[in-house]
């Protein structure tokens, strides 16, 4: 209902390609693109109207063009039945997408230096913030990395964008052999970065924020999570994360993310409740209960 | 000619009988997105606890055939988060509120009764029975028709007496008729069944349960025809006892599939999670599927068991 909330939409496809080791799906959706706002995703209905497949796909924005009144890109790889099922669409089938939905990377009100840092297809949706920081001046330096040379994602975009793009393949087939977490201090300090923004799988997120804490920068991170609704629903996605007030709560990566700060998630308990999380088992409200529940209340 | 779509559950008269199951509407707000809330007959919150409650670890979903596996422990902030947050919010929307409540025992249950009852706006209580009994190795509550009965004459003594109490009963039981009628024996106004139908999935590239803890609870479309069933079984032992039917509903042709075996309402579960907009889009088509009928909603309410013939409306 709100105008910068998401909307459900059935939309034409206008292209299916392939890029690299992934597939791209461009649709016309004015709607989404006049919301979106980089870091922010789509879930999209598989299988079609009868399919079996009952759950949504969730993928990062990675493009957004004023064409047609507004279109979406999104990447994936074929993993299972519902993205063959997408990687099968043609021009002009329609899609059911639900979108832009989560909370976006929070941009610099002043020009700082960023490193964007992405794995995979994860550093999809680093393009379009990287268009969005330049639009603020900021300089832009990207570190991309994946397992081989045709898993790397838009090098050349990157290259055209960012001031400096590293790449690293762990087989070393392109670019530095090694991981982005190997190649990102040393960007750092060349570019003398005041912030990292990231995306990619969890273990990655934890090396890349570590780096960032060493470097005593403030590191951005958007999780992968696995999802059933998107829209908050569901708690299927949830990960702990540190509040302000200091204590863990058991957070949903699709509305209370997929960006948060990463210095804020606690990567090495994630997949547990940890003992000292909001309501975890053996939780006691300490002395402040009623000052607890008055904060959640808002 | 519109067609009626007024139901009743107990004392509670409802608008239309789509209601958003519990655990599948989020606190209202998430759906508010996409549909005015105070169109559907009634939304069920996420199951209430007096504390709040972490939940069980991740991964807690997996996908299955034409629906999926869950264990999400009942994450949520507690009651007074409830009360002082959620509730408030719901009623500005004019959204009717169904408050789920769920405990460890029947203290917990009657505390919540009467916490529930204590504010205005609580429409209806529906009693979830598919928790843990400390006082039975951990076995559900709906596993033992006396334990399920003791929870629900607790909820019924405490809350207030204008607000309905269902009893929301699992499918996977020995006897769920004789469960059914203790509840109701018990003084419920109720039923609503069912819940997720425990079950499995395994990975098969790790070889170990997909979901945290290995068992998870059943839900979508691949359910409705258990879920259907046991509405139908229960409404034939107990016709005067009105039951909210859940399970797998997509369409509104499912929501009549239910009205038709016994139910007086129906409940839009998982598919919420798909089709965020699902609740108004079936609301619409039963609406539609009435019409073509000539029939109102009560019409049909138990036409599966009545003769060949009668079944088809007025």
């Amino acid at each position: 209902m709100s105008d910068f909330g998401p909307v459900q939409m059935r939309v034409p496809v206008l292209t299916v390609r392939r890029v690299d080791a992934y597939y791209a799906i461009t649709v016309v959706a004015p709607g989404i693109a006049e919301r979106f706002r980089s870091g922010q995703f789509v879930s999209v209905a598989v299988g079609g109207e009868h399919s079996g497949l009952l759950l949504r796909r969730p993928f990062a924005i990675h493009d957004v063009k004023p064409d047609y009144g507004g279109t979406v890109e999104f990447l994936f790889s074929v993993r299972g039945p519902g993205t063959a099922w997408l990687a099968e669409r043609r021009s002009r089938d329609l899609l059911d997408l639900v979108g832009p939905l989560g909370r976006p990377f929070p941009l610099p009100r002043d020009p700082v230096n960023c490193v964007l840092a992405g794995g995979g297809s994860g550093s999809a949706p680093l393009f379009p913030l990287a268009q969005a920081l330049r639009r603020r001046g900021c300089r832009v330096d990207f570190v991309l990395g994946a397992a081989s040379a045709d898993r790397v994602f838009s090098a050349i975009t990157a290259r055209r964008v960012a001031e400096t793009a590293t790449f690293t393949t762990d087989d070393g087939s392109f670019g530095v052999r090694g991981a982005v977490t190997d190649a990102l201090g040393r960007v750092i300090e060349d570019a003398r970065s005041d912030v990292v923004y990231a995306c990619g799988p969890m273990p990655m997120l934890r090396e890349v924020t570590a780096v960032a804490v060493r470097h005593g920068i403030p590191v951005q991170v958007a999780v992968e999570e696995a999802m059933a609704c998107g829209t908050g629903v569901c708690m299927s996605c949830v990960i702990p994360v540190v509040g302000e007030d200091g204590i863990t709560r058991m957070v949903r990566s699709c509305v209370d993310g997929p960006v948060f700060r990463g210095e804020r998630v606690r990567f090495d308990d994630v997949g547990t409740i940890p003992f000292d999380a909001l309501g975890a088992p053996g939780w006691k409200a300490r002395d402040d209960r009623d000052g607890i529940a008055d904060r959640e209340a808002g | 000619m519109t067609a009626d779509l007024r139901t009743r559950l107990g004392t509670l008269e409802l608008d239309n009988p789509i209601l958003a199951a519990a655990g599948c509407a989020g606190t209202g707000r998430e759906l508010a997105q996409f549909f005015d809330i105070a169109r559907i007959g009634a939304l069920v919150t996420k199951s209430v606890m007096l504390e709040p409650h972490a939940g069980r670890p991740a991964p807690r979903m997996a996908e299955t055939p034409s629906g999926m596996l869950s264990a999400i422990g009942l994450q949520g902030p507690g009651v007074e988060v409830f009360l002082q947050r959620d509730l408030p919010w719901l009623l500005s929307r004019g959204g009717r509120t169904v408050a789920s409540v769920a405990g460890s025992g029947v203290a917990e249950y009657a505390e919540l009764a009467r916490r529930l009852s204590a504010v205005p706006g609580v429409a209806m209580i529906e009693v979830n029975l598919s928790c843990p009994d400390p006082a039975a190795q951990g076995r559900h509550f709906t596993d033992d028709p006396a334990a399920a009965a003791r929870i629900v004459h607790a909820v019924r003594s405490h809350a207030r007496s204008d607000i309905p109490v269902f009893a929301k009963l699992a499918a996977d039981v020995p006897d769920l008729v004789a469960l059914a009628r203790a509840c109701a024996d018990a003084r419920a106004d109720g039923l609503s069944m069912i819940n997720s139908v425990r079950g499995m999935a395994i990975d098969p590239a790790t070889l170990r349960p997909a979901v945290a803890g290995g068992m998870g609870g059943l839900s979508g479309p691949a359910v409705r025809p258990i879920a259907v069933g046991c509405v139908y079984e229960v409404h034939a032992a107990l016709p005067e006892v009105p039951i909210i039917g859940m399970g797998g509903v997509r369409t509104g042709a499912d929501a009549l599939e239910f009205l038709a075996a016994g139910a007086s309402a129906v409940a839009v579960g998982t598919v919420n999670f798909a089709d965020p907009s699902a609740c108004v889009r079936i609301l619409r088509e039963l609406e539609e599927l009435l019409e073509e009928r000539g029939a109102s909603a009560a019409d049909v309410v138990g036409a599966a068991h009545r003769p060949m013939g009668a079944a088809l409306g007025r």
